[in-house]
């Protein structure tokens, strides 16, 4: 017998084997090879503790005290020491923490921060576009205004740009709200959804927001 | 009962309108089955390894080079640019889908219209099929330029949250060409089966026993499994038939999108369609007319059949010179000055003439031959009408291809286009790949189905002098 009785039941098991396989495949790829993954939870130690809780929650300084250019410029700018000394130079004045704000900001010297939040160099992100027709900071970066020391908390997957530019209504809120983070159309979650979607649409509606889907919006 | 014998007698066809019989050697099954496999199992002929070495080197040096130089480089190695930004890879595409599409109108469709005459040829031209399929599905694979992202044109779900564009004629292409690849290797495999376990239990050594084995399924020719096989064959040969006319449609349909002088033509889908068949039975003469003589089955592909073939052949060169003469007629009709301007350069250009030339001569004229009876009973002469029908095919490609790019709406970005040696050696090695796998078909597995080819035998009718169980071993 070439083929014994058991060879019969070959195909079968191929095929379970198969379908056990690729779908591992299929699950290991889908968990570990996205950012979701790869990119999620990355949080770096900064050269000083600053914490956005304290500063953007607690204190409720805007965003765009520090970020300054985030609604005028392509990139949202790293504050220049300097900025920090503003309300340091009489706050917490001596505190070591601080130490290396006060050498950058005597010695004009960069301070070394950690980047968090890359995009790749072939993806042109413009802030300012994006912060001046109604899409929040959270959107893409979370609740700063909670976290101790930053943290990457969204994928940055090219899916997770597209989520949002087929369908801008379900995201936008009114300008002046971009940088309150923790606002809400209604404290009520079904109001809420339903508010956005009517609201949401009149915005996109009045400032003309395109639903930007072609390669060359982001890729060029 | 003498009597109604004489009128059934009276009532049949005079017997130059009876059907041929599709096997006329009236001899036993028996025998037949040693004949249709006597090839598999002898010793190889010098014939077959004087064709083989130079066919495997091609596909094992030839190809693999001109794809890696081609890939590791990029598409500038080949002759394409500016204004021809399509040129071989796009011809020898066309032409290999095209001589796939003969296969499978043999082999489905005539199996579907009942023409018992098939059976014979069938498995062969399947098996040019599937190998011509997998020698066109290449083409649109490296002529992406980015091979690495030739995954992209798979639907699958990934964090890009992108979706194949179905709106371009390449994705098209991509699921026309494996959706044909994928109906014709199944069905050429089913039809296998019943002959792979006749090899197998005809096998001596364990290694033919084995593989023979492992490939018939399990085949024991029960009537259980002869009922579901045929159900699955009569399914399948109806899916190969429908895409004997999407393939090439979709193929012509990539071409007829384009807004180009040459190529925006109603006609293209039924163009290719026609013009695939008629190259394929090019290709069904080419390797059927040695094959028959050199693996001795001139009692089993008959000169009947290759008559019949070449009607077939005469047919669809009627209807491409009906196609050829319509588009001229159009090219002046429509009052499209630069339809005329392509048209016209075809025949009278200073460049790409002579490739108009060998449509109307050698794809339109020289099948007319064919009306002859004589012709169609001297098979050199066959032969070579059948391989100018390919080459004429060919050309036909490389007219509608380059002669419709090479000068089209500004004079400003008029240019030539010459093939490159990468060019020339990715044919050569495609060519090369074919006919190594169909030697390599021919020398392992039966060329005829034995089989169907028994089902359909004087002698399968019980009633038969040798018929049922009395003649098994005549």
């Amino acid at each position: 017998m070439i083929f014994p009785r058991w060879t019969n039941w070959l195909p079968l098991w191929i095929l379970i084997g198969l379908v056990l396989v690729g779908g591992a495949v299929t699950a290991g790829v889908t968990y570990y090879f996205t950012p979701k993954y790869t990119r999620v939870g990355y949080e770096p130690i900064q050269p000083v503790p600053f914490s956005h809780r304290v500063h953007a929650g607690e204190l409720g300084m805007d965003c765009r005290y520090c970020h300054s250019q985030v609604d005028k410029a392509w990139v949202a700018n790293i504050p220049s020491a300097s900025t920090c000394m503003n309300c340091h130079n009489q706050v917490l004045k001596d505190d070591p923490r601080l130490a290396l704000v006060r050498e950058s900001a005597t010695n004009n010297t960069p301070m070394p921060w950690v980047q968090v939040h890359i995009t790749p160099d072939y993806v042109y992100f413009n802030h300012a576009v994006h912060v001046r027709r109604g899409i929040s900071c959270v959107e893409c970066h979370g609740r700063i205004d909670q976290m101790d020391e930053v943290y990457h908390a969204k994928s940055f997957s090219m899916s997770f740009c597209l989520n949002c530019h087929r369908d801008p209504a379900a995201f936008i809120r009114p300008v002046n709200k971009v940088t309150d983070l923790g606002w809400q159309w209604s404290t009520n979650a079904v109001q809420n959804a339903k508010l956005q979607k009517i609201e949401g649409q009149k915005l996109v509606d009045h400032m003309r927001v395109q639903s930007l889907q072609n390669c060359s919006a982001c890729h060029r | 009962m003498a009597e109604s014998a004489t009128q059934l007698e009276s009532l049949a066809p005079p017997t130059e309108l009876r059907r041929m019989a599709p096997v006329p050697a009236d001899r036993s099954l028996g025998w037949l089955t040693d004949k249709l496999t006597a090839f598999n199992e002898g010793r190889t002929p010098l014939w077959w390894w004087v064709l083989f070495l130079p066919a495997a080197f091609c596909a094992a040096v030839v190809l693999p080079g001109a794809l890696v130089y081609k890939i590791s480089t990029g598409v500038g190695v080949w002759g394409n640019n500016m204004p021809v930004m399509w040129g071989w890879d796009i011809i020898n595409f066309v032409w290999w889908v095209g001589v796939a599409h003969a296969g499978t109108l043999i082999s489905a469709m005539l199996f579907l219209t009942r023409q018992h005459w098939r059976t014979a040829i069938g498995r062969a031209a399947e098996a040019m099929t599937v190998f011509s399929v997998m020698m066109a599905g290449l083409y649109p694979a490296i002529h992406v330029g980015r091979e690495w992202f030739d995954w992209y044109m798979i639907p699958i779900p990934t964090s890009n949250g992108l979706w194949p564009q179905f709106r371009s004629p390449l994705m098209w292409d991509v699921f026309a060409v494996n959706t044909y690849l994928i109906v014709s290797t199944l069905f050429w495999y089913m039809g296998l089966i019943p002959d792979l376990a006749l090899m197998r239990d005809r096998a001596k050594t364990r290694v033919r026993k084995f593989l023979y084995g492992l490939f018939a399924l399990g085949w024991t020719g029960s009537a259980r499994q002869w009922h579901n096989y045929e159900k699955a064959y009569l399914v399948l040969s109806g899916l190969a038939t429908l895409l004997v006319f999407t393939v090439s449609s979709i193929v012509g349909m990539d071409f007829a999108t384009a807004q180009l002088a040459g190529w925006h033509e109603t006609i293209f889908p039924f163009y290719f369609v026609a013009g695939a068949v008629f190259c394929g039975f090019g290709m069904v003469l080419v390797l059927l007319i040695p094959l028959r003589k050199w693996c001795h089955l001139e009692d089993i592909i008959t000169l009947a059949h290759i008559d019949k073939i070449c009607k077939l052949t005469l047919m669809m060169g009627c209807v491409m010179g009906y196609i050829y003469a319509v588009e001229f007629f159009i090219a002046w009709y429509s009052g499209n000055p630069y339809d005329a301007w392509v048209f016209g350069h075809r025949m009278f250009g200073h460049q790409y003439w002579y490739g108009g030339w060998m449509m109307i001569v050698v794809n339109a004229s020289l099948p007319q031959l064919f009306w002859i009876k004589k012709v169609r009973q001297n098979l050199k002469l066959i032969f070579v009408i059948a391989v100018l029908i390919n080459i004429g095919m060919w050309f036909e490609r490389f007219t509608i291809i380059v002669g419709s790019l090479y000068q089209d709406f500004l004079p400003a970005n008029w240019g030539v286009y010459y093939p490159t040696w990468v060019d020339v050696a990715s044919y050569v090695g495609t060519l090369g790949a074919f006919f190594m796998l169909y030697l390599l078909f021919v020398r392992f597995l039966p060329m005829v189905p034995v089989s169907e080819v028994k089902a359909i035998t004087p002698c399968a009718d019980p009633h038969h002098a040798l018929g049922g169980a009395k003649g098994w071993r005549a």
